[in-house]
């Protein structure tokens, strides 16, 4: 089933990782297996990556933890190889790290060589842009990741009902579209022409994280805006291009579009004001963040709608 | 290693049924026949135990339901006859399986209101979202503004009303009852429609696989008239008559396997 949230403020920054993990705990039953978010902090001259050496349903052998101090020294002076001049390397649960460096060069180059170390997984790399997504309800992830304190301009999240693919943080959304800088996506649906997009994408050099469908999106929308394509153009093609049944969000380091498929087969409620624009699964999910009576209404098929900050 | 399991707040028995052991909260100001409660802070389960508690047992006919906080499954399965306002907006499945209320309902709705009611009367003065009235059997279901996708879909009686535009795929295999639909009409409206009516005043995207235009009689005009006086709204100058075009009706033909055992 999976749930999925996306919220923008307009011309001011808001108490964003709060405000998310409050619209993804009331969509809790949506989704049980896992939680992301993708959240949008004040951009800064420092590129922010967050990465996994493991994932929380690996077994763990006598030297785990060795294992993954040695991995994050070898990621640590992999970044320096590449010319970037780290200012922390944080660790934010046993298995998920985030890093601070100044780098100028190619994204793509640095995220392959950082995935080259064992175990290592990007999650997310861009100026603004910090994806955390772990197993569990969106509060214990919250907690976890210690979120209620990010003040930011825009977020979106997932809480997943795992359907297509295993219950791991690989699976889980939201998905960076690797290898574009703060560009995240997720996803409610199936898509059926999974494969053939994913052999037409590999063959263009791209790699996947996951098994899971809705990583495709990801990495389309990435490739037709490299190409030179507006995000609205991009997400237009989409629908004609991807096949299946899908309500997704995706957000740029300024704005949030979101699309749905011919059939307006998954929901999605829509609430846009002066200072915010949410939107939801449900309508639960917008007003657990607004204490005030609130108008909605539903975006109809084909739609494509994108709002900047 | 720390295995993070959800927490969930409410409990579920072997059966499925959600809060398995709540009491109806016993809040509401009864005043007569009338009665209302706040529903602030409540689960869905409370409120429906609530209400229930009033209608069924305290002799209300009158209830109000104070902020219902776009809630799922709120004021399913009444089966008797009452009024029931609704100060606020539902979430997915709202009013479904009734038989009797009269229901106003201020703000909008989710998913699927009013599936399968049997007899009564909803009106939502908002939106609503996609299915509404989905399988409905009787009764009137009126939407003040825009209805999403699949309205009415496996309609077996009853009318659909919408004061605005209405998504793709209405109607879709509806057997019986009416739409009368003031403004838009999505791609594929009336897509293996078995019988019914539906009226359009705006403009209709695409007509579904079997679905045909057809005549207005003096009939269908009365009868637009009268559900517009009943519920006060403004109507279009103009409707057009959509129904089955009956070329699917394959009522005669056997399944191959069903030939071999008559011969």
């Amino acid at each position: 089933m999976c749930g999925i949230a996306g919220i923008i403020y307009r011309g001011r920054t808001g108490d964003v990782g709060r405000d998310m993990a409050r619209m993804l705990q009331s969509m809790r039953h949506r989704g049980p297996d896992s939680t992301g978010y993708a959240l949008y902090g004040e951009p800064n001259e420092l590129t922010v990556m967050r990465f996994t050496l493991a994932d929380p349903t690996q077994h763990r052998d006598f030297d785990f933890t060795e294992r993954l101090e040695r991995n994050r020294r070898e990621v640590e002076a992999r970044l320096a190889k590449l010319g970037a001049s780290v200012d922390r390397v944080q660790g934010e649960s046993e298995y998920a790290y985030r890093a601070t460096f100044r780098y100028d060069g190619e994204l793509k180059p640095l995220a392959d060589f950082v995935e080259d170390v064992p175990g290592a997984e990007v999650l997310s790399l861009g100026r603004s842009l910090e994806i955390v997504k772990d197993l569990g309800d969106a509060r214990s992830v919250a907690e976890q990741y210690r979120l209620d304190g990010f003040r930011g301009t825009h977020a979106i999240g997932h809480v997943r009902m795992a359907t297509e693919s295993d219950v791991d943080i690989a699976g889980a959304h939201p998905y960076w579209a690797y290898p574009f800088s703060d560009v995240a996506v997720v996803h409610n649906g199936q898509l059926t022409n999974y494969h053939q997009w994913r052999r037409r994408l590999e063959r263009m050099g791209h790699r996947f994280q996951s098994e899971c469908d809705s990583e495709i999106i990801a990495v389309y929308i990435a490739q037709r805006m490299s190409d030179g394509l507006s995000l609205e153009t991009a997400m237009k093609q989409s629908l004609d291009d991807l096949d299946g049944v899908f309500t997704y969000l995706v957000v740029t380091s300024d704005q949030l579009g979101v699309a749905k498929d011919e059939m307006a087969a998954k929901p999605l409620v829509l609430y846009e004001a002066d200072d915010l624009v949410a939107l939801a699964s449900e309508e639960v999910a917008i007003r657990a963040v607004l204490n005030r009576e609130i108008d909605t209404y539903d975006p109809y098929e084909r739609e494509v709608l994108v709002w900047s900050r | 290693m720390e295995q993070v399991t959800p927490k969930s707040s409410h409990r579920v028995d072997h059966r499925g049924l959600a809060e398995p052991d709540t009491k109806a909260p016993m809040i509401a100001t009864v005043a007569g026949e009338t009665a209302e409660f706040d529903a602030a802070g409540l689960t869905p389960r409370q409120i429906n135990l609530e209400a229930r508690r009033l209608l069924y047992t305290e002799g209300v006919t009158e209830l109000t339901i104070h902020n219902p906080g776009a809630q799922h499954s709120i004021a399913v399965g009444l089966l008797t006859r009452c009024r029931i306002t609704i100060n606020g907006s539902l979430g997915y499945f709202g009013c479904g399986l009734i038989d009797g209320p009269e229901i106003h309902i201020t703000g909008r709705v989710g998913w699927s209101v009013a599936e399968n009611m049997m007899s009564g009367v909803v009106v939502i003065d908002k939106n609503a979202g996609s299915l509404t009235g989905a399988a409905l059997r009787g009764g009137d279901l009126v939407v003040r503004g825009h209805a999403g996708a699949r309205t009415g879909i496996d309609q077996k009686g009853g009318t659909i009303i919408v004061g605005g535009n209405v998504g793709s795929m209405t109607g879709f295999m509806m057997q019986r009852g009416r739409q009368i639909i003031c403004g838009d009409a999505g791609q594929g409206l009336g897509d293996s429609m078995y019988d019914g009516q539906l009226y359009v005043g705006g403009k209709v995207a695409a007509l579904g696989v079997d679905c045909v235009e057809a005549e207005m009689t003096d009939a269908d005009h009365e009868l637009i008239d009268r559900k517009f006086r009943i519920y006060r709204m403004d109507r279009p100058d103009t409707f057009r008559k959509f129904v089955c075009g009956k070329k699917l009706w394959n009522y005669d033909n056997l399944e191959p396997t069903e030939r071999k055992l008559v011969l």
